[in-house]
């Protein structure tokens, strides 16, 4: 399960989404085969997307993926070199950003030093020339809303992160923005804060009704908080779709790799038909998979288990010939909550079963070198073609 | 509670042409930006120097101004004139006239001992500051800083007060009875030394106090952990680190005081002149523009591998920086 | 760096600073000296500073010097932070190497060559030599000191403020204006008061490139230097001190209350 998973382009893009809520809507935003170059190395590659209005959209990748770049892109910071970016159906590209309806809120805050809680907020508003009593108003409206009354006077050097963080958010709602953009905005929280400010994003953002596109690497993050996901890599999406999708039926291996862990089996098809495919494998036997799939019978697949879905027990299962494997316990890896169990199955093939802790550690049913079995249902794996 | 009747202005009307990723130069803001500067530079800095390389190659006269030949736009004719009269006996002068030469090595040889005694000096200062608590370090470079800040003038005659004949450092060593007779200090080597490194000695702290101030202190805890004693440390660790620091101070010392003209002029003799008196002799007192120009030419000459050196340091540290 | 003083280190910063201050403290001290002989300790008395005032020629002087130090530091100021940003904040641009060398030379050549270069200039353009050649010639010296206090200010500037204050709608301009301005204020406030004090304390480059009618206070001070220790230089001396004394400490304390970094600047510091 080790193996280097090279990421191939998905063959059929899985940008220009087909499950949004509501598909015959016009997207807010949408890229159209933007490319985005540094010193000849795309960083963003032919990349298409679609997000909607009133949506929490994340953007999820390892570093490197290109998922700030767009955003940037987005927010009018860079200019995509071929494609075009769409807003309300309008052509953006070539808009720059203090004319944008956009707003970012940056990993750094970027707070402006000298100026007070008060002035860094209405700093947007003045630009747009409001008059002087529908700024202090809306000001405070926004302050309250993030829930930070009495600090209107304070310098951010007076801040504390997680206030000077909520300047920030303050700073793009008081404008109002068709999209809000955030870069990894919990990134330099620790654990609570971060759950914690989690729900109030999560909050604000079905409160107001907006439209927010946030980048982050955590994928626990991406999952919590959005409605919809792109998983980059590279520079292009591996795959768009809600947060099960993409867990529950990743479109790569490669995917299926970067959102949580998973167990890769390879194999053949046998047949494919009503309930689902069989698939003949070295490594683990027969497996059955309740899915529909494009793949035919010969065709090399893998099957991907989720280590929570697999069941692990001392006897042998009731129906011993398809999906399940003996094995022994190689390693175990105590979270606290869960435990992680490598198992080396009979037939060599090293596979990871995660259970709930049930029970104390000490009355523990199973642990090294003991003898298993795994099992799982059919409607637990995941057929995957690239 | 946000009133949604608002809609947005053609956006795609307000777009500019597009900004080639975050290549600024081309704007016409940011090029006024260099060029203002530049300009400025290029008439006040540079056309001097060129002028001042002309009137190396010309030769002296007695008129306003005090050399030939004057370079004359008008016609063909003049510009051949103007070549034609040009010389290099001036130079040819600078390298046979031993008093010239002489000028030249002195004026290295007291910047190179001087800077020596300045790093000798500067370093502890500057290694005590480093290790200061943070609190005080401010304050102690304000104070280091401070007499930069007064006037160099006024620095250097201060020391005429300490130095001369009935000057106080012969009545301290008077009274305290290590000499019978007060000394001469003033017109002495010893005098243009002390001036030097009391004037220069700030511009030699603050590059090293700098460079240390920057270092990590557990590169030192890593030193001490893999078994070494403090004082090896300090030569394996802490020097190597310094010396970029080092290496600036002592080219920012040395380079300008090889062409000092005022402290030895107030606090030295008057025989064996630095090469920065005997150019302003030539000028104002010879009022041989030619050969001064000479001097200063050969001068920069001397002096452009140093700076170079520090420029390259500069622009690395620039580049380094950003 | 901080692993506590030891005696070594304690002793070479108290005398290397009493060897920094000792000269200055005794100028001002025998500034008040009753007798005009420095061997002698009259009494404390201010009348050099008395007598001070009654020279004309001085107090000219000291005139002149102090609106050559305005306008050129300001014009200096000017073109320094000018210059400074093209070296950050634009980067690269066509003949930047030569740039960067014509900023930095002044730093570092000496004055003589400097003020001869500046002088022939002037007489080759036929142009008259006195308080405008003056300015001109400060300008151009102390513009490099400027461009490299407001350099350093530059090179720890989070930039990311100004593509905030571009997101939430301000023009470049405006951005530049209103929000990276107040931000480097102390650094040009800080590179005026250097160009300020370089200015008004230049000896070498005042003397070439002056002429008759704009005799700067250092040029008449080192002419009467030159015949000798006087009690009225002393004076002189003494407020030029204090003056410069007062601004450093004043611009410290500002900084302080304006958070981060002090206002004093390093010259040369890599």
């Amino acid at each position: 399960m080790a193996e280097a998973i090279s990421s191939k382009r998905p063959k059929n893009g899985g940008g220009l989404s087909e499950t949004a809520r509501d598909a015959a809507a016009r997207p807010l935003v949408r890229f159209e085969a933007v490319t985005k170059r540094f010193s000849g190395f795309a960083a963003v590659d032919r990349l298409s997307l679609d997000i909607h209005e009133g949506e929490f959209f994340a953007l999820l990748g390892p570093s490197g993926c290109g998922k700030t770049t767009l955003l940037r892109m987005l927010a009018g910071f860079e200019t995509p070199d071929e494609g075009r970016i769409l807003l309300d159906g309008e052509d953006i590209s070539g808009v720059p950003p203090y004319r944008r309806p956009v707003n970012m809120m940056f990993q750094s805050y970027a707070l402006f030093p000298h100026l007070t809680v008060e002035g860094n907020v209405a700093f947007g508003l003045r630009q747009d020339g409001l008059p002087k009593d529908e700024i202090a108003a809306r000001v405070k409206e926004v302050l309250a809303l993030v829930r930070l009354e009495g600090l209107e006077k304070r310098k951010p050097h007076q801040l504390s992160g997680g206030q000077r963080q909520r300047v920030a958010l303050a700073r793009c709602l008081v404008k109002r923005p068709r999209v809000l953009l955030l870069d990894e905005p919990l990134a330099a929280l620790d654990r609570r804060l971060r759950e914690d400010t989690r729900f109030e994003l999560m909050d604000l953002q079905s409160k107001l009704g907006l439209t927010f596109v946030i980048v982050t690497h955590d994928q626990e993050e991406a999952m919590s908080v959005a409605d919809r996901i792109g998983v980059m890599n590279q520079g292009w999406l591996a795959q768009v779709g809600t947060p099960p999708e993409i867990y529950e039926q990743p479109i790569s291996r490669w995917v299926a790799q970067f959102v949580g862990d998973v167990n890769l089996i390879e194999g053949r098809i046998l047949s494919v038909g009503g309930d689902g495919a069989l698939i003949e494998s070295a490594g683990a036997g027969r497996l059955r998979v309740k899915q529909k799939t494009q793949a035919k019978p010969g065709d090399t697949v893998w099957v991907a288990l989720r280590p929570e879905k697999l069941r692990m027990s001392r006897e042998p299962p009731a129906l011993a010939e398809e999906n399940s494997l003996a094995g022994q316990v190689l390693d175990i890896g105590y979270l606290g909550d869960i435990s992680i169990y490598k198992v080396r199955t009979d037939k060599g093939l090293v596979m990871k079963a995660a259970t709930a802790n049930m029970t104390r550690l000490i009355e523990r049913p199973i642990t090294w070198d003991d003898r298993v079995w795994l099992s799982w249902t059919p409607e637990a794996g995941v057929v995957l073609t690239q | 509670m946000f009133a949604e009747n608002e809609t947005p202005p053609r956006l795609a009307a307000l777009a500019d042409p597009p900004l080639k990723g975050r290549d600024h130069s081309r704007t016409w803001p940011a090029r006024l930006v260099v060029l203002v500067p530049y300009v400025w530079l290029i008439v006040f800095f540079l056309l001097p120097f060129v002028i001042v390389v002309k009137i190396s190659l010309s030769q002296t006269a007695m008129a306003q101004p005090p050399y030939i030949p004057v370079l004359d736009l008008a016609g063909w004719e003049g510009l051949k004139n103007f070549f034609s009269e040009l010389t290099f006996e001036n130079y040819v002068l600078l390298f046979t006239d031993s008093l010239y030469l002489t000028s030249y090595l002195r004026s290295l040889e007291i910047a190179a001992v001087s800077t020596l005694l300045l790093l000798l000096l500067g370093f502890p200062i500057a290694y005590g500051i480093a290790r200061a608590p943070r609190r005080w370090q401010a304050v102690l470079v304000i104070l280091v800083m401070l007499p930069f800040w007064t006037s160099f003038l006024i620095r250097v005659y201060a020391w005429i007060n300490i130095l001369q004949r009935e000057g106080l450092l012969n009545d301290a060593l008077l009274m305290l009875g290590i000499v019978q007779q007060p000394l001469v200090w003033l017109a002495t080597d010893a005098a243009i030394y002390i001036g030097i490194v009391y004037s220069y000695l700030p511009f030699m702290v603050l590059p090293i106090y700098a460079t240390l101030e920057k270092m990590d202190e557990s590169l030192l805890e890593a030193a001490a952990d893999l078994g070494s004693p403090p004082w090896k440390a300090f030569w394996l660790v802490t020097v190597p680190l310094a010396l970029p620091g080092i290496a600036a101070g002592a080219l920012l010392c040395f380079i300008p005081t090889v062409g000092e003209f005022v402290i030895p002029d107030l606090l030295g003799g008057s025989e064996q002149m630095m090469i920065g008196q005997t150019l302003w002799t030539e000028f104002f007192t010879n009022r041989d523009w030619p050969v001064a120009s000479a001097l200063a030419v050969v001068l920069l000459c001397l002096l452009i591998g140093p700076i170079m050196i520090y420029q390259h340091m500069q622009t690395r540290q620039l580049e380094g920086a950003r | 760096m901080r692993k506590g003083l030891s005696w070594f280190n304690i002793a070479a910063i108290g005398l290397g600073l009493a060897f920094l201050y000792i000269p200055i403290a005794i100028l001002v001290i025998y500034s008040f000296n009753a007798s005009r002989l420095v061997t002698v300790w009259g009494g404390w008395s201010t009348r050099w500073y008395g007598e001070l005032f009654n020279n004309e020629a001085m107090l000219d002087a000291a005139w002149i010097s102090l609106r050559i130090a305005l306008l050129s530091a300001t014009v200096a100021t000017v073109l320094g932070t000018l210059a400074a940003l093209a070296l950050v904040r634009i980067g690269r641009f066509r003949g930047r190497l030569m740039f960067s060398g014509m900023i930095y030379a002044p730093l570092i050549l000496p004055e003589v060559i400097i003020g001869l270069a500046l002088l022939l200039f002037f007489v080759a353009a036929d142009v008259d030599r006195g308080f405008w050649t003056v300015v001109i010639a400060h300008t151009t010296l102390t513009m490099g000191f400027a461009a490299i206090i407001v350099q350093s200010r530059l090179l720890g500037f989070d930039w990311s403020v100004e593509e905030a204050a571009m997101d939430l709608g301000a023009p470049p301009l405006r951005t530049f204006l209103t929000v990276t301005l107040p931000l480097i204020a102390p650094a040009i406030a800080s590179a005026w008061m250097l160009a300020f004090t370089l200015s008004l304390d230049d000896l070498v480059i005042a003397s070439f490139t002056t002429g008759p009618g704009a005799t700067t206070l250092p040029i008449r001070i080192y002419s009467e230097v030159r015949l000798g220790v006087k009690p009225e230089i002393n004076a002189v001396c003494t407020i030029m001190i204090a003056v410069v004394a007062l601004g450093v400490v004043a611009a410290s304390l500002l900084s302080k209350l304006r958070e981060d970094k002090p206002a004093v600047p390093l010259p040369g510091a890599p």
